[in-house]
């Protein structure tokens, strides 16, 4: 046993590089604590939040920002022009620009990244370029992309990750080494551990205030934990409210919103819920409040049943679904079903076993037989509920931003909500130029037939110790700006 | 002779890859899907599987797998897209560590404290002994490590409570760090010790050759030193190799209590994200652990006891 002890420390010491998950950076950096780690960090290949989280904004920046209020403004394109028919859209590219390798960005780079996207993406976020019917270099400052058919959400997703700005010299170790214009590059990433980054010194904008890095946690109380041993300086989307009460005097906690609506699917292909009147009766039957309070201890938003974060344009605020049990009783007997047998596929995460919990007794209160059943996530519940749709009903938060079309407008989608007038308007929407009515009138259909209730729009609560400023709780993009915060 | 053990194990390691590799393509969940997520479409999981080799037969894919194993080559990640091979080398040193320490410290407790409950088996301290041990074995090591750090950790905030740093960047820390996880290992490993020292002792004092030997004049120390120990390492050296390989595997669940970037957190993650390269290699280290540890508790007894070299 000695033996074998010393030779594996024999072994470490001879240059291995063991992931340090200690204070993952110098005492000087900020250190963010969250939950959810990327397995690569290559999101042209590779699904889910947690990349675009940790790289757009401080490795990877797009030609437009998506500023605090949800607005498009320039940032590596100082202006555009659109033309006539808002098909053909000229952007004037900053000077100045370099990737992190040292390849400048022009036109040129600028193009190859819009065709990168197209060509080699196997991301499904990578559809938001399909309207894109060409890009090209002008000169090395006038970069020129041609719609097929005017689109709001393309200009807006150019400031998400699928319009990251990558280099031609930059893309052959996106895993491990994302080469960006933006104020960091990556020092290092242990996988499922931590991301470290350094400043960049030759970044164009205001540099980043020091280094920083982003660990990852299994729970949200091994990250408090880490937080009280100075292991991180703050706690960024704590999962779990009951720990607010034990901190430490000294910590501050803010509130914000998220992008991540959590929504009760119905099956609409199938029975029961093939009837918009047992989707009404669901809707109606469930205390949004009491979800909330008992899952986020009354911390999150209420959209109003409907798919819609407090920071999009077109949030009204209404309750389209107010909690009305004897309604939905009379629902359930309009629609001449007694007692219909349903079965909630509740993936194996915490809030979603909370929340299927209360939803039981709720239903089950109005007269819906209801079943539990515990699905893996994420490798069966996609398997089962997403691709194979054998489900009657389940509970899933959906954190891509504006991604109402992806959910209602697509009927192949897992939610099988089909509708030609929400299809239409949400078309309508995209090549108006004010895109609010249109996108207020079809939330208000997916509302009034209830497609999927959503039952809450997920905080964000940042915890962070004493000295750590420039927090911006509310989340409206992708990203988790880093350079934005300060440690003194 | 050795041909035979040598050849059982080289067969124990063949059905065992077989049916890893079997067993984990039969569980639900496809690597493809699952790596693109919530907002994936039919054509770019097509297209992910043909780049990472799922679609292939899985005659292929098995050899392939073998094949670098066998050449010190574990193979690609499938969420990653990375050479496993530095990764995993470098998590089977933590959990080596870890489990290292964590068994010598308890052998360190076990044998003398086993040794002293059963010379005092019925004497008060001798039963306070083998109560406590009782105890030992019945806490959870999960619970004894939540509960270490709720009290050490956070209440009085003497060590960090979690975390990991390798002893060639920081002595200092990594003793800090691991002193919490190997208390809460230790404390069952040294009870279930100390129970099997114990019985291993009370059955040697009742044997004929201890009573020949306090007639020659020796002390019960002298006697036991000299021919009880000897005997009596047998069953404890079978219980230390079982107790080890279970550590290995079990020092799962405290590597997540206390965020240590071991084999066993590597193992949880890649199993929720269908990894199934890093799975099926993770297991397969670990059978090679087992058997190989097997196979040196079957050789250390050839030695200890003569009689089996004998026989055989």
């Amino acid at each position: 046993m000695a033996v074998l002890l010393s030779a594996v420390l024999a072994a470490c010491s001879a240059g291995h590089t063991a992931s340090q998950v200690g204070r993952v950076a110098g005492e000087d950096a900020l250190v963010v604590g969250t939950t959810g780690a990327p397995a690569s960090l290559d999101f042209t290949t590779t699904g889910g939040a947690a990349i675009p989280q940790a790289l757009m904004a401080n490795v990877y920046e797009g030609l437009v920002r998506i500023d605090e209020s949800g607005e498009i403004v320039p940032h590596l394109a100082t202006s555009w022009e659109v033309s006539e028919d808002n098909t053909v859209y000229t952007f004037t590219l900053r000077e100045g620009v370099t990737f992190s390798d040292g390849t400048p960005f022009d036109a040129a780079t600028a193009a190859f990244s819009i065709d990168y996207v197209r060509d080699e993406w196997t991301n499904g976020l990578k559809s938001q370029m399909d309207v894109v019917a060409a890009a090209e270099a002008v000169d090395a400052r006038t970069l020129r992309v041609t719609l097929e058919r005017p689109s709001n959400r393309w200009l807006w997703s150019m400031g998400t990750l699928t319009g990251a700005m990558m280099s031609p010299t930059g893309v052959d170790q996106l895993a491990t080494t994302p080469v960006g214009t933006g104020p960091y590059e990556v020092a290092r990433f242990s996988v499922g551990e931590s991301v470290s980054f350094t400043t960049r010194a030759d970044y164009w904008g205001q540099p980043a205030h020091q280094d920083a890095a982003i660990r990852y946690f299994a729970d949200a109380t091994s990250a408090v934990n880490a937080l009280r041993s100075g292991d991180i300086d703050l706690v960024w989307a704590m999962q779990a409210p009951e720990l607010l009460d034990t901190l430490p005097e000294d910590v501050t906690v803010e509130v914000g919103t998220t992008n991540g609506e959590v929504i009760v699917s119905m099956n609409n292909d199938r029975a029961p819920f093939d009837d918009v009147r047992v989707r009404q009766a669901v809707a109606h039957a469930i205390d949004r409040d009491a979800v909330n309070q008992v899952v986020w201890e009354g911390l999150a938003t209420d959209t109003g049943g409907a798919p819609v974060p407090p920071t999009d344009p077109w949030f009204t605020g209404e309750d389209h679904l107010p909690f009305d049990p004897e309604r939905s009783r009379q629902l359930l007997a309009d629609a001449a079903v007694d007692h219909p047998e349903i079965t909630i596929a509740v993936p194996s995460l915490p809030y979603a076993q909370n929340i299927s919990e209360l939803v039981y007794s709720q239903l089950t209160d109005v007269g819906f037989e209801v079943n539990l059943t515990s699905v893996e996530f994420p490798a069966v519940w996609i398997t089962e509920v997403m691709t194979l749709q054998d489900y009657d009903m389940s509970i899933m938060a959906h954190v891509e931003p504006r991604d109402i079309p992806a959910l209602f407008g697509n009927p192949d989608y897992y939610l099988g909500y089909d509708n030609e007038s929400v299809r239409a308007d949400l078309l309508a929407a995209d090549t108006a130029a004010d895109p609010v009515p249109d996108m207020e009138r079809a939330v208000a259909t997916i509302m009034s037939e209830a497609g999927a209730l959503t039952v809450f729009n997920q905080p964000n609560i940042v915890v962070s110790s004493p000295g750590v400023t420039g927090i911006n709780p509310t989340v409206v993009t992708d990203a988790l700006a880093l350079a934005g915060m300060e440690k003194s | 002779m050795i041909l035979r053990v040598i050849a059982r194990f080289l067969v124990s390691l063949f059905l065992a890859s077989v049916a890893i590799f079997l067993l984990l393509r039969a569980i639900p969940g496809d690597p493809a899907r699952v790596a693109l997520g919530v907002t994936a479409t039919d054509e770019a999981v097509a297209a992910l599987a043909e780049q990472l080799g799922t679609n292939r037969p899985l005659v292929v894919q098995y050899l392939e797998w073998v094949g670098g194993l066998l050449t010190g080559d574990f193979g690609v990640s499938l969420a990653s897209r990375q050479d496993i091979t530095p990764l995993v080398l470098d998590r089977a040193q933590v959990s080596l560590i870890l489990c290292g320490v964590a068994m010598i410290t308890s052998l360190l407790i076990a044998v003398p404290l086993g040794m002293w409950a059963a010379r005092r088996a019925d004497r008060p301290d001798g039963v306070a002994v083998s109560g406590a041990s009782q105890i030992g074995i019945a806490i959870p090591s999960f619970l004894a490590g939540i509960l270490l750090v709720t009290v050490f950790a956070v209440q009085l905030g003497w060590v960090p409570a979690n975390g990991w740093i390798p002893p060639n960047e920081d002595v200092g820390g990594f003793l800090q760090r691991l002193i919490l996880p190997v208390i809460a290992l230790t404390a069952v490993q040294a009870a279930i010790l100390t129970r099997y020292v114990r019985s291993a002792i009370l059955e040697v004092m009742d044997r004929d050759f201890m009573r020949t030997a306090r007639s020659t004049g020796a002390s019960i120390s002298e006697a036991l030193w000299r021919h009880g120990l000897r005997n009596a390492a047998l069953p404890v050296l079978t219980v230390t190799g079982l107790q080890l390989t279970s550590l290995i595997v079990g020092a799962v669940v405290i590597e997540r209590v206390f965020l240590i970037p071991g084999l066993g957190s590597m193992l949880l993650d890649s199993v929720a994200r269908r990894d199934l390269t890093t799975v099926q290699t993770i297991v397969m280290l670990l059978v090679v652990f087992t058997l190989t540890v097997n196979l040196v508790v079957d050789v250390a007894y050839r030695l200890i006891d003569p009689r089996i070299r004998r026989s055989a």
